[in-house]
């Protein structure tokens, strides 16, 4: 199974602070295992830009695609075998606690 | 007998009652396919009734389904014809030939488990919990909850959906999970009882809350929370002839004849009780005391007390401080459990009007009671307990 983590933020966070290199281990460890394919740190939502088009016409405008007190801070592209993997190993990310990590699946492209 | 259609639809309404989950979750194990599972046991139960008035019930009813069900499943994945199909039988085939038939008794839990997934919503872990491990029809599930069946239809295709999509493991979780994930199958068991139990109409619900609370408990021995859970449901249970009126309302247990009371069924329950503080097993523990008890007034109220208490520690909760202000009146006088109950803040639940009510009329203070009984009927909505307190009220002002 292929799983999308939208790393988020969170308005009521958890009080225990990330630790130093908390990411960094975390990032090694999916290398080793070799379930972490892909993943960024994304710029803040100050930085985005949103774009339509509608009957031909282009609309652009500044900022995320939907007003929220929360926003998409990162993500990471895992692959493994179910989603009780999947949530144990997004459980392990320090955003877990100082927010929230979604799990999406990836719409199969061939069967 | 066995050509007599009344005695083979009660044969084959114990076979569903024993072995549907077992004959779902093998196939789920062979073809990942729920829909599939549930469809062909559902055809290979039409069949036995169809089939066993004319050739008679076979020896091994339970046998007979799941090779039924089984050959059932291979003829749908057949005239379905896409390559994934195809694949699917072809994994049958594999596994049977390589003894598929090991593991057969961990199927039912590894369905209870699924089914409870804390991935899937409440409302859905309930309905397929009842549909695929209890064999309840989406009609019946949908009167218990009282929804209509398209909407219960529909949440039982997403929650498959989801299951197969979102890649929710088929199996009984390992150690490092299983006492968390146990909570969360426990959890439903118990909402499914109350679903049936609050129902003046009793229903299959109970049932099979209870049906599979025994299994659970039967296929995890030392699992202590779930042995609590089933003494509850069973203590509870032993209590159902004795708790509506005359009238269809509600009674509460100092109301209750206790002679009605299954006698046979409280001493399960009480030899059931483990010795643990998990929530269960404490609120079985309390269901206890009163089943001891001769009477209201004969109750270990003390002991009550202690057990709330406990309760208290692990999960503060106002409805837990009004049952505990309530066993504290009763240990040391009525005032002592009025004065608890003045702190609590729960608007709108009939419960606390209803006890400060009864504590007044214990301290004497019926004008007061009254007051506190019309706040009580002004939350009830039940036409039978209504129309009970009305009359109540108006015994306790003449």
């Amino acid at each position: 199974m292929e799983y999308l983590f939208f790393i988020a933020t969170d308005t009521e966070p958890d009080v225990e602070p990330e630790r130093d290199g908390e990411v960094q281990a975390w990032i090694e460890e999916g290398a080793r295992r070799g379930i972490r394919k892909q993943g960024h740190r994304l710029r803040p939502v100050e930085d985005a830009t949103t774009v339509r088009v509608r009957a031909g016409d282009l609309m652009v405008t500044d900022g995320p695609f939907t007003e929220s007190k929360e926003w998409i801070a990162g993500f990471d592209i895992i692959e493994c075998e179910n989603l009780d993997d999947a949530i144990d190993f997004a459980s392990r990310h320090p955003m877990a606690r100082a927010g929230r990590i979604e799990i999406r699946p990836f719409w199969p492209t061939q069967f | 007998m066995t050509d007599d259609s009344t005695g083979v639809s009660a044969e084959v309404a114990a076979v569903s009652r024993s072995d549907w989950g077992r004959i779902v979750g093998g196939l789920i194990r062979l073809t990942g396919d729920w829909t599939l599972a549930e469809d062909a046991t559902q055809d290979a139960f039409a069949t036995a009734l169809k089939r066993w008035p004319i050739d008679g019930i076979p020896n091994n009813p339970a046998a007979w389904l799941t090779t039924t069900a089984r050959n059932r499943a291979i003829d749908i994945l057949r005239s379905a014809a896409s390559e994934r199909a195809r694949a699917k039988e072809v994994d049958i085939m594999k596994s049977l030939a390589d003894g598929g038939e090991q593991d057969i008794e961990d199927d039912r839990l590894r369905l209870i488990f699924t089914c409870a997934h804390p991935a899937l919503p409440l409302p859905a872990r309930v309905a397929l919990t009842l549909r695929t491990v209890a064999g309840l029809t989406v009609p019946e599930i949908a009167a218990a909850f009282l929804v209509p069946e398209t909407t219960m239809a529909q949440r039982l295709v997403r929650a498959r959906r989801k299951i197969e999509e979102a890649g929710i493991p088929y199996r009984v979780p390992p150690a490092e999970l299983l006492g968390e994930r146990l909570s969360g199958v426990l959890a439903v068991l118990y909402l499914v009882f109350n679903q049936g139990y609050s129902a003046v109409a009793r229903n299959e619900l109970a049932a099979s809350a209870l049906s599979l609370a025994s299994a659970v408990v039967e296929l995890m021995p030392r699992e202590d929370e779930a042995r609590g859970l089933l003494a509850l449901l069973v203590l509870q249970n032993s209590r159902r002839d004795a708790r509506v009126g005359s009238a269809g309302e509600l009674l509460t247990l100092e109301e209750q004849d206790r002679s009605l009371w299954h006698r046979d069924e409280v001493a399960d329950g009480l030899a059931l009780l483990p010795n643990s503080t998990g929530q269960y097993a404490i609120q079985a523990a309390i269901a206890g005391c009163h089943a001891r008890a001769a009477s209201a007034l004969d109750t270990d109220w003390g002991e009550i007390v202690v057990l709330y208490d406990v309760l208290l520690a692990q999960s503060p909760s106002p409805v837990i401080q009004l049952n505990r202000a309530i066993a504290i009146g009763m240990r040391d006088g009525p005032d002592a459990g009025l004065e608890l109950l003045s702190g609590l803040q729960l608007d709108g639940y009939r419960w606390l009007p209803a006890a400060q009510a009864d504590l007044l009329l214990r301290a004497g203070r019926t004008a007061e009671a009254a007051d506190r009984f019309r706040e009580v009927i002004a939350l009830t909505t039940s036409g039978p307990e209504r129309a009970d307190l009305v009359r109540r009220l108006a015994e306790l002002e003449s």
